[in-house]
């Protein structure tokens, strides 16, 4: 797109044209009291380029990459290399300038990648049908739970006290928005199986998640299993993609919706978004399926081709009525998703989580073998918790002087839920030998 | 054996106290191919003009009212497969549900047979 200047003869008249002084007119309806009296302390005036230029670069240098040391955080966002060739593929101008088109079969490259994610997703979760993405995985989750009440016409959703507290805080928005009671179990580190005891007769759907925010690996089937006996359905949600190369995908636990996050797979940590959500259920329940669905076809001429399918779920036909709000999906994030995936193939998505697996053992006996330190998760893919003897603030701080980026501490996710001395602790493909030994040894020193 | 028509082109077939609801050849045509049918529960209670099924074509989504209040006795599940039903044979054997009546008074609110077809003349 191009940048037109206004030239002042081009304000003063357009100004002229609607009868206007100054463009402080158009706020004249904005009440006095709502108005800046003064201007905004610390804020400065506006600057030259060059002035704001060294500005930013100044307060840029405060950022660590997370690139630039060891670096074990996770819970939800995750480090792993990003080949050259996704940028490569996602920054050619026919892809990186299209939103979902408004016509949308003229873009058939778009549909077609679109049409390839969702394969893909499809197949890592094991699920009949995957829609074109969600905004991330909290509102994949959100959008879930509401789905499953529409499917089950039942009003209460209950969540796993190992369910990302992000997740369950956006599924509790929606949820609440709708009229739906959000039943939240107690936190536990390995208690997805409470899910089976607390779903009942009114329930509409249970959510789990494996590996959960402890890095708990689970098999869900039993729960799916105690869910269906109720009539209920079972959302099984992931944090980590990668994790889907090694563990037993949520189709094969039985669950009827599957929901995470796809940033993992081809997706920076970009400061915290934007993500892409992965979404995925039972053929049968595809209706109700919120999101954009690409499918394939053929031309008046027997060529194949892709259009958007079952658009009478989506908001432009049916409006208030339609399966959810979301119409432009995260069509980039998903792009980047199915370059990697498709560089990857199956195969390499399994020696991908396979290293992941093995970084992560290999930082669990370094710091396991510490006095003091206790290993919490049972049974891990890429992320754990352990315990300190201190208080986990003042380690991570401590950490960080010796240039270790050690974690999240479990309190910030769980305030008050006395997680004080818990860090959540992750190893990716970008973890070294050396960065394992650097937290062991700085560790150590503070402990 | 009566059958009534709404301004929203349903129709409901009346005998005793039980209603048998579709909806009109008139709105089969004009919806075009229809690859989808929504039908409420068994049991479900019905207020006259709640939407309580969707039927889609291949070009729209549309809502269909309930003409009169009632209790949906039984659902035509067959349509769940072979929804081109609703073309073949709207007011036939592509009836939606069954219900039993809450207040035969509000079939009077309805038209008969030629009074719809006036009235789909006049559209």
């Amino acid at each position: 797109m191009r940048y037109l200047p206004l030239t002042c003869e081009d304000r003063a008249s357009m100004l002229a044209t609607i009868g206007a002084k100054s463009a402080d007119d158009f706020y004249a309806d904005v009440p006095q009291s709502a108005r800046l009296k003064t201007k905004i302390a610390g804020l400065p005036d506006h600057q030259g380029e060059l002035a704001v230029e060294r500005y930013m670069t100044k307060l840029a240098a405060k950022n660590r990459s997370a690139s630039s040391g060891p670096f074990f955080v996770g819970a939800g966002a995750y480090k792993h290399h990003v080949p050259a060739t996704v940028d490569m593929i996602i920054q050619r101008s026919e892809f990186l300038t299209t939103y979902t088109p408004y016509q949308p079969e003229i873009a058939q490259g778009t549909l077609q990648t679109l049409f390839e994610f969702q394969t893909q997703v499809a197949a890592l979760t094991a699920m009949d049908v995957a829609n074109a993405s969600m905004y991330d995985g909290s509102t994949a989750c959100a959008e879930a739970a509401v789905m499953a009440a529409r499917v089950t016409k039942r009003k209460k959703v209950i969540l796993s006290g190992g369910l990302h507290p992000h997740y369950a805080a956006a599924t509790r928005l929606l949820c609440e928005a709708q009229g739906l009671t959000v039943v939240q179990l107690t936190v536990a580190i390995d208690g997805e199986g409470e899910l089976a005891r607390s779903v009942d007769g009114e329930t509409a759907c249970v959510i789990g998640q494996s590996p959960n925010v402890f890095g708990t690996v689970s098999d869900l089937s039993g729960v799916a299993k105690s869910a269906h006996d109720k009539g209920a359905l079972l959302v099984s949600v992931f944090t980590e993609a990668v994790s889907l190369g090694l563990v037993t995908p949520p189709g094969e636990m039985g669950a009827d919706i599957a929901a995470g996050e796809g940033q993992s797979i081809g997706n920076g940590l970009n400061f915290g978004g934007p993500y892409v959500g992965l979404f995925a259920c039972r053929e049968k329940l595809v209706r109700q399926m919120p999101g954009r669905l690409c499918g394939e076809t053929v031309d008046a001429d027997g060529k194949r081709g892709f259009v958007l399918t079952l658009s009478t779920r989506e908001q432009h036909i049916r409006r208030d009525k339609a399966t959810s709000n979301i119409c432009t999906n995260s069509g980039l994030c998903a792009l980047a998703f199915t370059s990697h995936m498709t560089l990857l193939g199956g195969k390499g998505l399994k020696q991908l989580a396979e290293l992941n697996h093995e970084a992560a053992c290999e930082l669990a006996d370094a710091l396991g073998a510490l006095k003091g330190v206790e290993m919490l998760t049972p049974r891990f893919f890429n992320e754990f918790a352990i315990r300190t003897p201190v208080d986990a603030e003042a380690v991570l701080a401590m950490l960080d002087e010796a240039g270790v980026v050690g974690g999240v501490r479990a309190s910030r996710l769980f305030p008050g839920d006395h997680m004080g001395d818990v860090i959540l602790v992750a190893a990716t493909e970008c973890t070294t030998a050396e960065d394992i030994a650097a937290y062991a040894a700085a560790l150590k020193e503070i402990i | 054996m009566t059958t009534y028509y709404t301004k929203d082109h349903e129709w409901i077939r009346v005998e005793g106290d039980t209603g048998t609801v579709g909806i009109t050849t008139y709105a089969a045509g004009q919806l075009g191919d229809v690859v989808y049918v929504e039908l409420p529960e068994t049991g479900a209670k019905l207020a006259r003009g709640d939407d309580f099924a969707v039927v889609e074509s291949v070009k729209a989504a549309s809502d269909v009212y309930a003409p009169v209040s009632g209790s949906v006795l039984e659902v035509n599940s067959a349509l769940s497969d072979a929804p081109e039903t609703v073309n073949a044979a709207a007011e036939g054997g592509a009836w939606f549900v069954r219900v039993k009546l809450a207040d035969a008074a509000e079939l009077s609110g309805l038209m008969d047979e030629a009074a719809y077809a006036a009235f789909c003349e006049g559209l």
